[in-house]
């Protein structure tokens, strides 16, 4: 199910800092052609349609097309991303459309704690740091053979 | 359109890469789960003097296993007692693993959940009618730390909403470590051991996939975590939809290789797995199977299943196949067993079991239970939810058939192929898992390779981690390389190749490109050398055809597998000398097909080694049918040399160590 690029809608990312689609594919399949500023899909055949691309894309200009191989035509499902929840429009080959609203995060993005200033004491004993701040005793196995 | 004579991929290659040096005392290779476990925790421990780099073929926020997100969290220990935990993994894995690592992990995972629902993960509670509840309202319920109840869908397993799991995850990894000391897009293909002492790490090589630079990198110690093997075996789907892999298509078995090159010891690299599931989606169905209540009917609409003839089958392999969860490879033999009789195909209920769950609910409820029933598909494998859309398929009036996978190769779902490592230094640990450094110290998680650590997908012998787990493992690791260099302040890593040596090593696919591309009138055509698409190709015909691919029914023979390994790949090793490059894209290729090929090339050679069928369902060799407890009841332990290219294979004790 690899990932397409409506030419319309593509501006290569061209008042961004970077090609969103490109710096998100984990497989390296999104690239640039600098001369059109447009970007595209440069190996089908090895996308896993993780969707990456279509929800990062800041012009809503990615979607996916079924793979030839298995897919027949005519359906689509778009998600749309927001800060909180993600919104997926599924529209099957016969008409019907389904539509489902999924949280994806509890707090604003940025906010995740990195503990910066947590500090190990013993760098020796089995315990990760925020267990030894917290006063965990390590369990140890009691049911043994 | 590109022209003839031109390189297909946009960032051309240079035949002249610039070359980046540095030396740090700890490298992170990779940036998955188990890496970004290491990130957040490494610094915690590390004083201010000690360098650290993480380097990621990807970008974290959306790399590994978990970039296209997930439906649950498969391993969290709550309320059950952690030797539990062993015993369901011994007994999902035949009896063979790794007590020590796994009961380690199961007394951390918790902590990374806890840490993950604080970084804003939604993760679902059970209110006190019973009710799901899900995303910011189940927070209402209070945490999981706090004491909320999850929404148990079996006894290990919780659910959540995990659309942005990795992204959250990789915010905190990378806050906790620094934007400076991370580069993405930089792929580390190759170890390098110590000019010194050839059995300790000494640093790494690799390139940008994204600038025509080499990066050659000296450490003290090193973690190396890029995840399992995927698409090397043929798939299913072989035109578009070999893209629409279970695991991961970008996970090239390079944890393995690099390892595998260094001097590390593997273990269990005949385990393999091949998970049934929705045919051609590869949609997850632990919550059909767990939360929904599905069932499986064979072509003539019986439970097979549940049949006396079933129970008989897993009779023959107690005390594992009449547990209380059926291993997940008998369940594949049973349903090969159904398929092979020409009883297939083999059909999920799905219909019967939500018209039997809406029985007893209201109009809102049952339109929860079908957002949850596409919530599954839709938070990790998207292309599911379009099949289904593109086949006209609704669950509750259509049914889906399930179908067992092409083979891949993983240590943290429910497979244990992977690397051999330390346990925990503690009295309870037989002395025999634990590996000592040259100060007479043991290093947890350490690999044979002093210096060289390992996590996640890359460790062998211990399954079920998951995405938490390998969380947890990664910042066990991070602590561990820490204690590492606290403990070796004089460690001056030295490399034995010269610079031009490793820009040779590295860059040679793209200098035999260059040096000939222009022999022919198309650059994939041409006799001098190999594009890797195509030996992709060939190394997933000879697995599928000779090592227990589907083409088989996942059955090899003695024979078959000396053809595969003392003929076909050992003139695909040798090809890869000539494998070539035009662009920085298919650079990256051309090595993951190298270390693919070293990666199968380990499992079939442990699937000749071990003489019985340990996992029937997964794979079975045709000329050792069953389980041999007498013989086989340990581990197999494979190394290779890389300057003589020997390989050695031996068996390896198992210990027991939970009841």
């Amino acid at each position: 199910m690899p990932s397409y690029v409506i030419a319309e809608k593509c501006d290569g990312c061209k008042g961004g800092d970077k090609t969103a689609c490109m710096y998100i594919c984990p497989n390296d399949l999104m690239v640039l052609d600098a001369t059109e500023m447009k970007a595209y899909n440069q190996e089908p055949d090895a996308c896993w349609e993780c969707f990456s691309c279509v929800k990062i894309c800041p012009s809503q200009a990615i979607e996916v097309r079924g793979y030839s191989d298995f897919v027949p035509l005519g359906s689509s499902i778009v998600p749309m991303m927001g800060t909180e929840d993600v919104m997926w429009t599924c529209k099957f080959r016969n008409g019907v459309v389904k539509r489902f609203k999924f949280p994806i995060r509890t707090t604003p993005e940025g906010a995740a704690n990195e503990y910066a200033a947590l500090k190990g004491k013993d760098l020796n004993s089995c315990l990760l740091s925020t267990e030894e701040a917290e006063g965990v005793t390590l369990p140890q196995p009691t049911q043994l053979a | 359109m590109s022209l003839p004579n031109k390189p297909l991929g946009e960032l051309k290659a240079v035949r002249d890469p610039e070359v980046i040096e540095k030396e740090v005392d700890i490298l992170i290779v990779g940036g998955g789960m188990a890496a970004c476990g290491t990130a957040f925790e490494i610094k915690k421990w590390a004083s201010d003097d000690i360098s650290i780099l993480l380097c990621d073929k990807a970008a974290m926020e959306r790399s590994g296993a978990v970039a296209q997100g997930l439906s649950a969290i498969n391993t969290y220990i709550g309320d059950n007692a952690i030797e539990d935990y062993v015993r369901m993994v011994r007994n999902d894995l035949m009896g063979i693993v790794r007590e020590d690592l796994i009961y380690d992990l199961g007394r951390h995972v918790d902590d990374s959940v806890h840490l993950f629902e604080e970084w804003g993960l939604p993760i679902w509670k059970k209110s006190a009618e019973g009710k799901s509840i899900d995303g910011k309202a189940g927070l209402k319920l209070g945490t999981l730390k706090s004491g909320a109840a999850p929404v148990r869908t079996g006894k290990w397993q919780i659910m959540i909403n995990g659309e942005s799991y990795k992204r959250i995850v990789a915010e905190a990894a990378k806050k906790a470590l620094g934007s400076d000391n991370i580069l993405e897009r930089v792929f580390i293909v190759e170890l390098l051991n110590d000019k010194n002492d050839p059995k300790k790490i000494a640093g790494a090589v690799g390139f940008s996939t994204r600038e025509n630079k080499v990066y050659i990198i000296k450490c003290k110690t090193m973690m190396v975590a890029c995840g399992g093997a995927v698409n090397i075996y043929q798939p299913r789907s072989v035109g578009e939809g070999k893209g629409r892999a279970w695991y991961p298509v970008w996970n090239a078995g390079s944890t393995y290789t690099m390892a595998l090159r260094a001097g590390a010891e593997l273990s269990m690299m005949e385990n393999r797995f091949t998970p049934a599931r929705f045919k051609d989606g590869y949609g997850p169905v632990g919550a059909w199977f767990l939360l929904f209540k599905a069932h499986l009917e064979n072509g003539l609409g019986e439970n097979y299943a549940a049949s006396d003839k079933a129970k008989a089958e897993l009779q023959r392999y107690a005390p594992y196949g009449t547990a209380a969860i059926t291993p997940t490879c008998l369940r594949n033999h049973l349903m090969l067993f159904e398929m092979k009789s020409g009883r297939g195909p083999i059909i999920m209920k799905t219909s019967t079991a939500l018209q039997k769950l809406g029985q007893t609910m209201d109009k809102k409820e049952l339109k929860h239970l079908e957002s949850e029933a596409w919530e599954d598909f839709l938070d990790m494998t998207c292309g599911q939810a379009n099949l289904w859309c593109a086949t006209n398929t609704e669950p509750e009036k259509k049914d889906s058939e399930i179908m067992p996978t092409e083979p891949y190769l993983l240590g943290s779902h429910s497979g244990c192929c992977g690397i051999w490592v330390s346990g925990p230094d503690e009295a309870w640990v037989p002395e025999s898992y634990k590996i000592k450094a040259s100060n007479g110290k043991v290093y947890n998680r350490m690999t044979t390779v002093e210096g060289l650590f390992t996590a996640g997908d890359g460790i062998g012998c211990s399954g079920h981690k998951f995405s938490s787990g390998s969380h947890a493992e990664g910042r066990i690791v991070g602590k561990e390389m820490v204690r590492f260099v606290k403990d070796n302040p004089d460690r001056k890593p030295e490399l034995k190749e010269s610079k031009d040596e490793l820009v040779n090593l590295v860059w040679k696919p793209v200098r035999l490109y260059l040096d000939n591309c222009a022999y022919t009138t198309a650059v994939d055509l041409n006799p001098n050398y190999a594009k890797p698409a195509g030996m992709a190709l060939r190394l997933m015909k000879a697995t599928n055809e000779y090592g227990g691919g589907t083409a088989t029914y996942y059955q090899t023979s003695s024979k078959a597998l000396d053809i595969l390994i003392d003929d076909l790949l050992f003139m695909m090793h040798e090809d890869t000398d000539k494998l070539a490059a035009g662009d920085l894209h298919e650079l990256m290729r051309c090595w993951e097909i190298y270390h693919r090929i070293y990666t199968v090339e380990a499992h079939v050679r442990h699937i000749r080694f071990r003489k019985e069928t340990r996992y029937p369902g997964f794979y079975y060799q045709a000329d050792f049918p069953g389980q041999d407890d007498a013989n086989w009841f340990c581990f197999v332990n494979s190394s290779y040399d890389k300057a003589t290219k020997e390989w050695t294979l031996k068996k390896q004790d198992y210990v027991k160590i939970i009841s």
